[in-house]
């Protein structure tokens, strides 16, 4: 079966006062359909990046330089920018992080939602409306007539997050891109829209990858998991597999870190060092410097190692038990 | 709301009030005004009669009283120098600066803010550095001085336009305007687009900035990630919030395009009550000094109060509450 | 154009408090961001070449144009280029006294700088003092004193000053005077507003339960912290001193025509229009107009170095 989107060596560069810098590094991934992907990094990570560019949303000084997006086989890097803008929304959605952000202040939500209904569908406004009422209902947000008609404002933070995964829902697109969508929620909040997008990915068919920095969420909610470090993906794999057999030193590192995993009383082990500046990356491995297993060869550029689809970019990848 | 409006409203009296009696007391500081108007040769007992006649031998604090008593009662004194009753003096002036300050605010709008909007969508490219320099010129070169330029070269060189005054005056519905004639035109197009120019540049990057922020606004991405067209985001979305400050600004900005009259109308000899002003500040002329600056500050105090309500019905998020 | 944010940079940095080395480095940084306008450069040249020629003037300039006893009548109306009796070559011609357009613009424009920065200077201290007292203090010191500075900003500073210079009179002074009024509120506001966010934070709440005297926390602490931004303002101020001087001058409520003066040299230019003399309106005014766009365009640059929203 092909998959809903498969990403093939994207790139994609900014320029800046300090020279180019690789923001996202020849990354691949692919989704299939219903199936849900976390992409995990720490801020800076090029996770985001990597979202908006599958999108085409990256503005100059950025520029995505290389690579594939391949949507029901169609490549959308290939596409003219009308044609791309006819995607968008359509065929690939996306959720932000914060939804006191995304929606317009000024504008009642229901004339939010029933612009970004007729933009790919020609209805009246009348329909529209209707439509994005029952895309309210979907996500199981109660008395949506009156949502509709309420300022952004005047919603709940879940509730306008809800109202976000609706407008991404309203063309049922085949792959929808989750950036830190819950994030900025309270914990209970987060689980109950966890549980929902869970429930959507089964039902609607719909590709989800989910971008956080929480490797504790995607555990729950991912099949597969990437694991991404200063612009490129260093280990890649089943949730069962990444999570229960972290091979790169990274991903080991940052379970490790998780107070939940961690037997209370004991200090918590923690990463030495911090993120990288893309601009001032060692060469070979970036993530040399702050690594236990780091030896001479770590210099060299890591090879792909790739063992029952358990993908680690690494010269000495933990040894599976 | 009502609450509001009824806060507002006294505030807006007591700041009347104070200014008032700050531009009485101010004005009043200024030498003699009967050596002004009456002859030197004069004998001592005409100008006492004039002193009494005017009020003038009474204390500051009786003469206010007596000016503000007159002011409920519609009458702001007469003109020392015109000898006539000083509203009906403002009021024959007055239509000839509501023309001037129409028109310039109008083009200052028309051609302002679509270029202010195209400067900030568009930030880098060759046409908006040109409009932001322009821009800068705009309120940075003094109003007199272009003013001064715009005759020499419409006026004098070229001599398609008349160097100033006012044109002749029509009829518009129940009013008569010099709007409403090719020669009034004549007259007013330059004067009007040398107050235009201040507003014009100010707007020009209120919209600009106002664009810029919102470009970079997460839910002009989020409007993008749905696959909305740029002609779509700028018209439904970004509009609808720059609108709000430069609605803001706009109005505040009336009043003080109000106050720069003063300036263009003196360069173009326009007849209106910013000339009047300025004539009555070297002819001493208290009363027509006292009730013009009490005017415009009445007036602006009715503006603000019309900008905030204007804010509040573009800006959901702003409920109105009483007192401040 | 200048920072982009780079998708890796935003590494949480807590800024310490900087110590002295730190400053010089900022203020290298600053001049390093200045610089990459050329436009900015020459503005900043072209106001050091004004303010030497300006005060520079009496030794630079073949007449003191005010001393009536150099002025001759026959040298009346000389256009520019003319040579008259003096013996030197007018190259901005003469005025109807036969005064040197070019010595009259120097000494004007040195009245303009006189004016413009003590005015600026004033409007500045006595706009600090007031915003940083309400900021410190809050309460109703500080609404009583913001709602006065917000009503003086709801007012054009033109109408103030003319309030101002017919309560007062002409004369240089009474101009400086008219224009702090016109003025400090914005200063005020700049001030009151930038401390505010300051004195919420932590350090300020800090020296405060220390016995440290209030005007040393205000000035010490507070006050280079609200600095940045008034910078921009004085710049902008200033320019407008300049040219609201120039324009109450012009309207005959500002210097007297015996001063030198940009405005009242226009003025007195204006008169001539008609009479085929533009040479005497229209090099006073490119003068001020140099001038003030200069200010102005420096004052732009150094906000969008210091602040970086700005930054493109």
């Amino acid at each position: 079966m092909t998959a809903a989107l498969e990403v093939r060596g994207l790139t994609t560069r900014f320029e800046t006062r300090g020279g180019d810098v690789t923001a996202v590094n020849n990354v691949s991934f692919s989704v299939e359909k219903g199936r849900i992907l976390g992409l995990v990094g720490e801020s800076g990570s090029g996770k985001s990046v990597t979202g908006f560019s599958i999108l085409g949303l990256i503005d100059p000084p950025g520029e995505v330089c290389a690579g594939e997006v391949l949507v029901d086989g169609n490549d959308l890097r290939k596409l003219s920018d009308e044609d791309m803008r006819k995607m968008r929304g359509n065929r690939v959605a996306m959720v932000f992080q914060d939804p006191m952000m995304t929606l317009n202040p000024v504008l009642r939500v229901g004339d939010q939602m029933a612009m970004a209904v007729r933009v790919h569908r020609k209805m009246s406004k009348a329909e529209a409306w209707e439509e994005s009422r029952k895309a309210l209902d979907t996500v199981g947000i109660p008395s949506p007539e009156e949502r509709l008609r309420a300022y952004p404002h005047q919603l709940s933070g879940g509730m306008r997050q809800r109202v976000a995964i609706a407008m991404a829902l309203l063309h049922s697109p085949a792959v929808i891109i989750a950036d830190e969508a819950t994030t900025a929620l309270d914990v209970s909040i987060q689980g109950q829209i966890l549980a929902e997008v869970r429930d959507l990915a089964d039902r609607t068919g719909a590709a989800i990858v989910w971008i956080t920095h929480d490797l504790a969420v995607v555990s729950s909610l991912a099949d597969d998991i990437c694991v991404m470090y200063a612009g490129r993906i260093v280990e890649r794999g089943t949730a069962e597999q990444v999570i229960g057999q972290p091979r790169h030193p990274y991903t080991k590192g940052l379970l490790d870190s998780i107070p939940a995993r961690h037997e209370p009383g004991t200090p918590l082990p923690q990463i030495p060092g911090s993120t990288p500046q893309l601009s001032r990356l060692p060469s070979g491995c970036p993530f040399r410097p702050r690594c236990p297993r780091a030896t001479e060869v770590c210099a060299t550029e890591p090879p792909v190692v790739t063992v029952d689809g358990q993908t680690v970019l690494c010269h000495h990848p933990l040894e599976r038990t | 709301m009502f609450g509001y409006l009824v806060g507002r409203l006294s505030q807006a009296v007591v700041v009347v009030f104070v200014m008032s009696v700050i531009v009485f007391v101010g004005v009043y500081a200024i030498g003699n005004p009967i050596d002004v108007m009456i002859d030197p040769g004069a004998t001592a007992e005409i100008r006492e009669n004039l002193i009494r006649q005017y009020g003038l031998d009474q204390p500051l604090w009786r003469q206010y009283f007596t000016f503000i008593a007159n002011v409920f009662q519609g009458d702001l004194g007469n003109s020392m120098v015109y000898n006539i009753p000083v509203t009906s003096l403002v009021f024959s002036r007055l239509p000839a600066t509501l023309e001037l300050v129409m028109v310039s605010v109008f083009i200052a709008s028309v051609i302002g803010i679509p270029a202010g909007l195209y400067a900030g969508y568009k930030p880098n490219s060759i046409a908006a550095k040109l409009i932001m320099a322009l821009s800068v010129l705009g309120f940075s070169v003094p109003t007199f001085w272009i003013g001064m330029l715009l005759i020499m070269g419409f006026a004098v060189e070229l001599g398609w336009l008349p160097s100033g005054g006012r044109g002749a005056v029509g009829d518009f519905l129940w009013f008569k305007t010099s709007l409403a004639t090719s020669d009034g035109w004549a007259h007013v197009i330059m004067p009007a687009i040398n107050l235009s120019l201040f507003k014009m540049g100010l707007l020009i990057r209120l919209t600009r900035a106002g664009m810029v922020e919102a470009m970079g606004a997460e839910y002009v991405r989020f409007a993008r990630a749905q696959g909305l067209p740029d002609r779509e985001i700028v018209f439904s979305h970004i509009l609808r919030n720059i609108s709000i400050p430069v609605v803001t600004v706009f109005g505040l900005e009336l009043g003080s395009t109000l106050a720069f009259a003063v300036v263009t109308e003196t360069v173009f000899n326009w007849p209106g009550v910013g000339k009047l002003i300025i004539d009555s500040i070297l002819q001493l002329d208290r009363p027509v000094m006292v009730s013009y600056l009490v005017m415009v500050v009445v007036l602006f105090v009715f503006i603000n109060l019309t900008v905030d309500l204007i804010y509040a019905r573009l800006d959901p998020r702003v409920r109105l509450k009483g007192g401040s | 154009m200048s920072e982009t944010l780079i998708p890796g940079g935003n590494t949480l940095a807590v800024p310490a408090a900087p110590p002295a080395e730190t400053r010089v480095m900022r203020m290298r940084n600053f001049w390093s961001d200045y610089r990459r306008s050329w436009v900015a450069i020459a503005a900043l040249i072209v106001i050091v070449a004004l303010i030497v020629g300006s005060f520079g003037a009496p030794w630079l300039v073949p007449q003191d144009p005010y001393d009536l006893a150099n002025l001759d009548w026959l040298d009346a109306f000389l256009p520019p280029g003319t040579e008259g009796s003096g013996g030197y070559v007018h190259i901005l011609g003469t005025d109807n006294a036969g005064r040197d357009m070019l010595s009259a613009i120097l000494y004007g424009l040195r009245t303009s700088f006189v004016i413009g920065i003590s005015a600026g200077a004033l409007a500045l201290t006595v706009g600090i003092t007031i915003g940083l007292t309400a900021a410190y203090f809050g309460g109703r010191i500080e609404a009583f004193l913001m709602r006065i500075v917000d009503l003086q900003l709801s007012m054009p500073a033109i109408l103030l000053a003319l309030v101002m210079v017919a309560m007062l009179g002409q004369g240089v002074a009474q101009i400086i005077l008219a224009l702090v009024v016109a003025q400090y509120a914005y200063f005020a506001r700049t001030t009151h507003g930038a401390a505010s966010v300051e004195r919420r934070k932590d350090y300020i709440e800090a020296a405060r339960s220390t016995p440290l005297p209030t005007r040393r926390i205000m000035f010490k602490h507070l006050l280079p912290n609200v600095l940045p931004p008034l910078i921009v303002v004085a710049t902008v101020q200033v320019a407008s001193a300049i040219s609201l001087e120039a324009t109450l001058s012009f309207l005959g409520v500002g210097l007297p025509l015996t001063e030198p003066s940009l405005g009242t040299l226009i003025s007195n230019g204006f008169k001539y229009i008609h009479a085929g003399r533009p040479w005497l309106s229209i090099y006073p005014g490119l003068f001020l107009m140099v001038t003030v766009v200069a200010i102005n365009l420096v004052g732009d640059q150094v906000r969008t170095v210091i602040d970086p929203r700005n930054s493109r």
